[in-house]
This record gives structure tokens, sequence and C-alpha cells, in this order.
């Protein structure tokens, strides 16, 4: 705080709490030329008002709070940029005693700030990193087909995952409509464990344009959905999956392969194991295929550090390899 | 002077002028100062305007009393930080008119919820948030998707928040004229859904 304002509020509160003494000191002496106890010479409705000294109770009250002021603003940070002859800060309160010094001292708070941790919430996360941190410094030294063995990693990996990707994948990790299902052993991206985590770590983004950014008709799309309807092995109109092959042939298999596999490099499902994320139903993948899809996955390296990536890895791969 | 309370008594003009000083007092000394402090009143580092769709995004949002249930002040305790990330400090809403701090947490804190979820999730969440949280308690929004803007006080808005903030990006205007010229265009036809979820997305970068 610059001077000015430190003197702006030192000085107003200086000039209040002198005022309030004065202010009580008149008012408590007679004024008013009548005798105490005498009428002040009027009445309403036969009610007369008496010249009756301020309680004595009330008047001392205001003089202990006056006085309680003085010692709090001496003892305690209120006066601009005073610190209070205690030295005591909200951000200090909880310094221990360490080192043999008094936890409330002036010597404690001198040698916490020396040290840096005399803000609260720095020891908060220092005393947590002092629990936590050897932990899942341990855990990232692990390689991750060891981790996967380590019950405990798998369980601090399951409330990671559960507090920041449940929202989208689901709290037991089955997904929904638009957002993959970690359990099913299918895996847009990879199911290795460096893939898993690579996608975690850096997000990805799905992306097929409206059929493909192909020339394929909007005439072509049902004949496509049913032969992609056969490639899942489903029942299907052989005639009409025929002639979706062609369309197929225009150029889906540079992303989803000959035998309609996909391909993990580019997150292209596999159209083969009757697996859906944006639903399997003819009406769905109809839409699929007109109207393309786009499916972003964050990335969370920023957010949650390779640490617990690391770890949330761990278990999403679990989920499906028990 | 012979002190008489018959003068405050029977003047009201009187006794409201030192009505007012009294009551005045404890704002002039907690509050005043703030608004001198550089800590209160300047951006922190990497603080982003908000881009014309942002802008209506967040009147939607006010719209909507999304701060009702969803704070956007992360706390300097262990716990906020480890689920929300970086505490709040004040330089990043000094743009904020008014700000969205809100004070109570029926959803999570969405100070720095920018970035965490696909705008995709954030669509289909403010639909229907059952479809993806099955034990939300959120209500949905599906009218967003179906209202368009049509941005003619987009500008104005900004140009608003510009004279406010008189070169107050580091020396810079928050916006330049040709910004706030192409504010209308840049909203026009978009959905009150896209605006609200480029406002969502746009939050709390500044800090990690």
């Amino acid at each position: 705080m610059s001077s000015f304002w430190s003197i702006w509020i030192t000085v107003l509160t200086i000039v209040v709490i002198v005022g309030c003494f004065v202010l009580l000191r008149i008012v408590s002496k007679n004024n008013t030329g009548v005798e105490e106890g005498e009428s002040m010479g009027h009445s309403f409705d036969g009610i007369e008002e008496l010249n009756n000294p301020l309680p004595k109770w009330w008047s001392y009250l205001f003089y202990v709070t006056i006085v309680f002021g003085v010692i709090y603003l001496a003892l305690y940070p209120g006066l601009g940029n005073f610190k209070g002859f205690l030295g005591w800060s909200s951000a200090n309160q909880s310094i221990g005693t360490e080192n043999g010094i008094a936890a409330d001292s002036k010597a404690a708070v001198e040698l916490a700030t020396k040290e840096g941790r005399w803000v609260q919430y720095d020891q908060e996360v220092k005393r947590a990193d002092e629990k936590f941190g050897p932990i899942f410094k341990a855990y990232a030294e692990t390689p991750l087909d060891e981790l996967v063995k380590n019950e405990e990693a798998l369980k601090v990996g399951g409330r990671l995952f559960l507090q920041n990707c449940s929202q989208c994948h689901g709290s037991d990790a089955r997904g929904s409509k638009g957002f993959p299902n970690l359990a099913d052993g299918d895996w847009l991206w990879g199911g290795e464990l460096a893939e898993i985590k690579t996608s975690i770590m850096n997000g990805r983004h799905g992306m097929m344009p409206p059929k493909g950014g192909l020339p394929i008709e909007d005439s072509e799309v049902k004949g496509l959905a049913e032969y992609i309807t056969k490639l899942a092995g489903r029942d299907h109109d052989a005639a009409l999956a025929a002639q979706g092959q062609g369309s197929f042939m225009k150029g889906c298999f540079a992303c989803h392969g000959m035998d309609g596999s996909g391909n993990k490099l580019m997150g292209a499902p596999n159209l083969t194991n009757n697996i859906w994320l944006y639903g399997g139903s003819r009406g769905s993948i109809e839409q699929t295929i007109k109207n393309g899809r786009s499916g972003v996955m964050p990335a969370w390296k920023d957010v949650l550090g390779e640490e617990k990536v690391h770890v949330i890895t761990a278990y999403v791969y679990s989920l499906s390899n028990k | 002077m012979k002190f008489n309370h018959e003068l405050v008594e029977k003047n009201i003009g009187l006794m409201g002028i030192l009505t007012v000083i009294a009551i005045s007092i404890g704002g002039l000394v907690q509050i005043t100062p703030l608004l001198f402090q550089k800590d209160t009143t300047e951006p922190v580092d990497g603080l982003i305007p908000y881009t014309a769709l942002q802008t209506e995004g967040r009147d939607i949002y006010v719209r909507e009393g999304c701060y009702n249930c969803h704070s956007q002040m992360i706390r300097p305790l262990r716990a906020e930080t480890e689920r929300y990330g970086h505490y709040s400090v004040a330089g990043e809403s000094v743009w904020d008119h008014p700000f969205q701090w809100g004070s109570k947490r029926t959803g999570p804190d969405l100070a720095r919820v920018g970035g965490r979820y696909s705008d995709k999730w954030h669509e289909v969440h403010l639909i229907d948030p059952r479809a993806v949280v099955p034990q939300s308690n959120m209500p949905g929004f599906p009218w967003l998707a179906e209202n368009k803007l049509d941005g003619k006080l987009t500008g104005q808005k900004m140009e608003i928040l510009r004279n406010l903030h008189k070169g107050g990006n580091k020396g810079q205007d928050l916006y330049t004229d040709e910004e706030i010229a192409g504010a209308q265009k840049a909203v026009e036809g978009k959905t009150e859904m896209q605006a609200l979820i480029a406002y969502l997305q746009s939050l709390g970068h500044a800090l990690k």
C-alpha cells in the first residue's frame, strides 16, 4: 500500500476513535440548562421527556469499546501499513513451533518468512507435498507395465479419474454417446500404455469431415451405411451393401482401412467390431456419414501434470486389462 | 460553542449530512484505498480481453443466472487448488462488470473450466446435463442451441468496456476500432450456445 493510503486509513481511523471519545464526553455532561431528572418542557400526548443522563452501563461499555479498539489496533494490523506489535497476520497464523522457537513469537515469524513458508496456503501445500510427493514420485518412477499391478496406485488413479475424467467418460468409464467407453477394450488411438498416456497428456482430436470429404452423393449414404452394418457382422441387405462397398472404395479405406478395421494413428474407428461411438443404428450411421463427426479430448499435462497422468494411465489401462 | 442536540434534532438536513458522514467513514477507510491498489485494479499477465462472441456468452451466463450455482473464485486452500487449479487473484477479474465470483457452489467452481472439456461436451451437457453426468442436478438449457444472436449491441458493449478501461491492457486499449466495428459480424447468426461455450472455454487461462 502506498504511504498516502496508509496515512489516509490511519488518520481517519484515529480521528473517528478520538471523535467518538470526545462526543461521548460532551453528551455525558448536562448541557441543557435543565436540572437532571427535571422535565425538558415538552410533552407528547401526556408523555413527558425528562432530562435523564445516559445510562452508566451504556456509556461505560462505550469507553471499554474505545479502549479495546485502541489496544487491538496497537497489537494487530489495522492502521494502514503498521503491522501491529504482535507481528500477527492472517496468512502466518498457522506457523507452528519449530526448532524450539515458540509458534506465536516474532522470531518464529521472522524464521518462517526467511524460509518462504509464511503464507498459510504455501505451508499447506508444502505439508501435502511432503506427504504425497514421495508417493507420486515413486509411482512416476515405476514403469507403467509394473504400475498396473500396484493395487494402491490403481486406487489412487481411480480417484483421480473420478475427479477429472468421469465428467465425459462416466464414473464407470463406460462413456456415453460421443464420449468413448474406456472399459470395452476398443481403442480409437491405441490401447497400449504409452498410447493411452499420450492421449491423456496431449489430448486428441478425432475428425471425420462430412462424407469423409469424398465425392459421395447423398443417395449413396444409405448403401454405405448398409455396407458398414455388414462390416460390423450384422444382418444386412446384401445387394444394398454391395452397392455401399463401391462407395467405401471411393476413399473411406484411406482412414478406416481396406477391411474397415480403422487406423489408430488418425483415431479412425474400427468399423468391424460393432462398437459405436455415435450410435450403431442405421439412422445414426447415416447421420455420421452425412454430417461427419468431431471428437476432442483435451490435453491434461498442464492441468494435472505428468505424475498424475502416469497414475491415471495405469488405471485406465487396468479397466480393460484385468 | 454550547453544544445542543436540539440543533441536530430540529434540522433534518443537517442530521442527514452528519448521518452520511458517519456511515461513509467505514467505506472511506476500507473500500476507497482498494480502488487505487495495483493488486486489485491491474490485470494479471496473460489476461486476454473477451472476444465479441465471448462477450455475448458472458451476458448469457449472467442472464441464465449461472452464478447462482457456480462460483468463479478458487480459494487459496489446497483442497480447492488440487481440484480446480491455481487460486483466483483479483487481477483476473478486473475487466468483469459485474464480476462472477458468486457466493454459492451447488455445481463446481468454473474459474478455470476453460479447456477442461471439449466444446461438444459443453453442448451435450448444457442441453441435458444428465446425458453425460447421470448424478447431475443442473437444469438443462436446450433453448441456447436454438436462440440466435443478432449482435446489434455487441460492439456497444465492447466499446463501453473499452471506455471503462482506457489503456487498461498494459497501456493498450482492450479493443481496437476494427474489433468493435467487426463485432456484430463476428457474432451474427451464432447461437447462444456457441457464445456461452466460447465464454466458458476462455475462463481461467491466465494462471495455471
